[in-house]
Order: structure tokens, then C-alpha cells, then sequence
């Protein structure tokens, strides 16, 4: 079998088009002019390790190594937990991602030969795609152009923040429940009906089925060693137009907004990771958007989101609509949760006015972080956390009734 | 899993945060690892593992009262209970 790589399109040194390479819109004629045929049986064997030798990372937060996921599912079935099942998670509920949207309408035939190159590996016998509208049409009317989809099952994500955390999206499809659940041990050892359970981010199993057709080798041609390959970034706020582009993993933050026409210096800082994630100031902008570059920062790639804040706009204030926001989208299982997110959320407003001071915010992040059945609590208080970091200054000016910001 | 782990090895006590509705009684038991926050629930002494605390040997039977008496079942103890005599 003869495959070559796809040409690189992007105009910009930073962003590299793979994932969206075959165009707009792309259909299965024109998916396969691009990308090739890919025989999922015949490289489910190799699977893992091309995996493991691609150094792919989840693209749907959490970034944990995609080849040990599928590695534990193997081995669960093995053990005779019973037979694996894969979903992919489209379930876009953060608002600042658009990610997942946009590959689902553009690529939809790379993230179904992703699920079925997956489900080979580990023998699965049940496939799902759970994802938000309009994306799960899009990918739906995909598969029904194409037979050897016609086992995949699609289940529609509703439209709030935590519905593609890993347990709710098993709650959504085994009980009509789109709401996390309890959970002690692995999804791949004991998810979906208590089977072993693979989920993945649409947009990883995308890249699994570029490094299924071209290898270990090809993936980690684009990025650098310790973030190889590429990821879809949305970026949003105060950027000229808001976008989803792929850019090469590792590229400095200021290079991704430099790609999308925003000049960094005009920044006062920028949210890394969406709601869940880090505030990351003017003069760190030079890190790279890779788990290694953000971690000394407290920081993460998660989905792949840019929030820009303009420096004329107040962090405190930003922080507590979103802290607001994030207090609105508790599921209300879990007491911590449903009592200190409104609690925390109350403290930024407090800070935003003027009326309160930092040391609530402090202590409501440490009580709720750690104590929920998802990371929900532990999201909030990491964003509550990074914002005290990052807009020390301008907490210590709100105290004296001074905001340094001219605009809201 | 159970089976490998060795005599003595710390328990750990899994907290449903879904069930637990505050009524405080592995507070009462297990002083010394949990204290109540603001709002009534039980909150570890301890800052990592909140939802799986560790249970050293001479509060293990401790935890099982706690286990075992929690009026909404929101408490596992695993995986030394089964070890334990």
C-alpha cells in the first residue's frame, strides 16, 4: 500500500494542515483522494504500538497517553471483563471550544476511521459517537455513506458544560442520564454496563487514523519531542475573528496568536485550557501551548483553547462571569460542588465590586477541590487559583475601589 | 486489586459524593481524618486523595463502623476490608 502525506497547505509557519487537509466539507470521495483507504483490520495489530511510538496525547482535556487507554482496554479484555466498548466524545459542552464542532462537519470520515481502527485493536464489538448538534448530523450522514459504519450507534450530548466528562457521557448512553456518576476504578476496566470501555475525544481518533494509515514516524514529524504532532486550537475573545486552527504541538502562544492576526503585546493575558484551565499572563506568553511548556505556569493544553483578554479589560471581572458561569453548570449531586462553586463565585463578585477581598476565594477553592464525582470542583478551583496569580495586582487596586482597567 | 495487597497496607474509604448528603456520622467516627467543612460534609484532614482517603490499620475498624452506618451508603472501604479479620 502506497500512502503518501498529505502536502502541508498552511500559509503560516506555525499551522499545519493535517486533520482538516482533504477541505471543506470533505466527503468520502474527497477523503479518500486525500488520505488514502486505510484497512483497519489489517493494522489493528500494530495499533498500539504505532501509538505508543506517535507519543499522542487525549485531545479532549485530560491529555492522558492515548496508546495506554487502549492498552488497558486490551488487557481488560483479556482478563475476561467482558468485551470493550469504544466511544468517541464530541461532546463540546465548554463554550470557548469549537474544536470538535468544526472536525465533525469538515473531517468526519477521519474521526469514524479513527473508532473503527480503535475498535479493531481491541476487538470491540460496540461503537459509539456521543456528540453535541450540530456536529453528530454531520458525522451521522457521514457514516451513512459508507457500509462498514453501519454498527456505529449515535447518541445526541445535550447542551450543558459537564456532559463530556468520561463518566457522564457511559450515565448518558447506559441510562438517559448526560450527568457524572460515581466511579472508583478505570473507565477500561469498568465502564459502559460494566464492560471495558474506551472513550476518546473525536479529534484524537482522527490523528489515530493518520497514524494508523502513516505511523509513528509521519505523526511526529510536525511539534517538537516532548509535544509531538499537531492539535486544533479554538481561539476566542479579543482576537480579530474567532477560528479553530492546527498548529504544530509545542508552538509558543504568542506564534498561535500572531497566526490568528492578534498582536500578543496588546494583551493583558490569556485563558489557557477554557473555563477549566489557567490564566497565563502578557509576559508568559512566550510558553508553548504543550503539557511541559505550561506546567511550571500551572497550566495544561486541554482542549486546545485560547481566550485572549485585551489589555484594556479587567481580569476580575472576566473571572467572575466565568466563575459564575461554571457555579451555574453544577449537576447538584455533589454538596461540595453545589454549595462552594456558588459560594466561590460569590467571592469574585465580591472582589469584582470592590466589597470583598481574596482570602474567601482562597479558602472555597481548597474546600471543594478534590470532592466531587468529576472534576467539575477541581476545574473551578484551578481557574479561581490561576486568576488570584495572575491578577494579584489588580485585586490588591479593586480592595482600594481602584479597577487599573478602562473597559469591562 | 485486593488479593495482591499485603496485611496492614492502608484501607481506603471512597466517598460517593453523589449519595453523601451531610449527616455526619463517619465525622463522629473518624475524627481524626475528617472534619466537617461549611456546608455539613465530611472534608479530609489530609489534602490529596479527598474522595479516597487512606485508612491506616487502627482506624480501619473505625471506617467500617462509618461504612456500615452511613445512612445513604455514600461509603466503600476498600480493599482491605476483606484482608482484615
Amino acid at each position: 500500500m502506497t500512502l503518501e502525506m498529505p502536502a502541508p497547505t498552511g500559509a503560516r509557519p506555525v499551522t499545519v494542515a493535517r486533520l482538516l487537509a482533504a477541505g471543506p466539507e470533505a466527503d468520502l470521495a474527497r477523503h479518500l483522494a486525500c488520505f488514502g483507504e486505510l484497512n483497519t483490520t489489517d493494522r489493528a495489530a500494530g495499533l498500539a504500538t504505532q501509538l505508543e511510538a506517535s507519543g499522542l496525547t487525549g485531545r479532549g482535556g485530560a491529555g492522558f497517553a492515548a496508546w495506554r487507554k487502549l492498552a488497558a482496554t486490551a488487557e481488560s479484555r483479556r482478563a475476561l471483563a467482558g468485551r470493550p466498548v469504544v466511544i468517541a466524545n464530541g461532546a463540546e459542552g465548554e463554550p470557548l471550544s469549537n474544536k470538535d464542532l468544526i472536525l465533525l462537519t469538515h473531517a468526519p470520515h477521519l474521526v469514524l476511521d479513527g473508532l473503527l481502527a480503535t475498535a479493531a485493536a481491541v476487538r470491540a464489538t460496540t461503537m459509539y459517537v456521543y456528540a453535541s448538534q450540530p456536529g453528530l448530523s454531520h458525522i451521522r450522514a457521514a457514516a451513512a455513506t459508507r457500509p462498514d459504519a453501519a454498527r456505529i450507534r449515535f447518541l445526541e450530548a445535550p447542551e450543558a458544560f459537564i456532559t463530556g466528562q468520561a463518566t457522564a457521557v457511559v450515565n448518558a448512553i447506559e441510562n438517559g442520564l448526560a450527568v457524572p456518576r460515581d466511579h472508583t476504578g478505570h473507565l477500561t476496566e469498568r465502564g459502559l454496563k460494566k464492560r471495558p470501555t474506551l472513550l476518546h475525544n473525536v479529534e484524537t481518533l482522527a490523528h489515530i487514523a493518520l497514524i494508523a494509515r502513516y505511523g509513528a514516524e509521519w505523526f511526529r514529524a510536525a511539534g517538537t519531542p516532548d509535544d509531538p504532532g499537531t492539535r486544533l486550537v479554538t481561539l476566542s475573545g479579543d482576537v480579530p475573528q474567532p477560528q479553530v486552527l492546527e498548529v504544530a504541538g509545542g508552538a509558543p502562544l504568542t506564534d498561535i496568536l500572531r497566526a490568528a492576526g492578534t498582536d500578543p503585546a496588546r494583551l493583558r493575558a490569556v485563558l489557557v485550557g477554557g473555563y477549566h484551565g489557567t490564566w497565563v499572563t502578557q509576559d508568559q506568553l512566550d510558553a508553548p501551548l504543550s503539557p511541559a511548556g505550561l506546567a511550571n505556569l500551572g497550566g495544561h493544553p486541554g482542549a486546545g483553547i485560547l481566550h485572549a483578554l485585551d489589555r484594556t479589560r479587567c481580569g476580575i471581572t472576566a473571572t467572575a462571569d466565568i466563575l459564575d458561569y461554571l457555579a451555574g453548570q453544577s449537576a447538584r449531586q455533589c454538596g461540595p460542588c453545589r454549595f462552594g462553586l456558588p459560594a466561590l463565585a460569590e467571592a469574585w463578585r465580591g472582589m469584582a465590586s470592590g466589597s470583598g477581598q481574596h482570602t474567601p476565594a482562597i479558602r472555597l477553592a481548597d474546600s471543594v477541590d478534590g470532592r466531587g464525582a468529576c472534576a467539575h470542583p477541581d476545574g473551578t478551583a484551578r481557574l479561581s487559583r490561576s486568576a488570584l496569580r495572575a491578577f494579584a495586582d489588580d485585586i490588591r487596586q479593586h480592595a482600594h475601589g481602584n479597577c487599573l482597567r478602562t473597559s469591562r | 486489586m485486593g488479593q495482591n495487597t499485603t496485611a496492614g497496607a492502608p484501607a481506603r474509604l471512597h466517598i460517593d459524593w453523589t449519595r453523601c448528603d451531610g449527616r455526619g456520622l463517619c465525622i463522629e467516627l473518624l475524627p481524626e481524618l475528617l472534619e466537617r467543612d461549611e456546608w455539613g460534609y465530611p472534608a479530609a484532614r489530609s489534602r490529596s486523595a479527598r474522595s479516597d482517603i487512606p485508612i491506616p490499620p487502627e482506624l480501619i475498624g473505625a471506617a467500617r463502623d462509618a461504612t456500615a452506618l452511613c445512612p445513604l451508603l455514600a461509603l466503600t472501604l476498600s480493599p482491605a476490608e476483606e484482608l482484615t479479620p
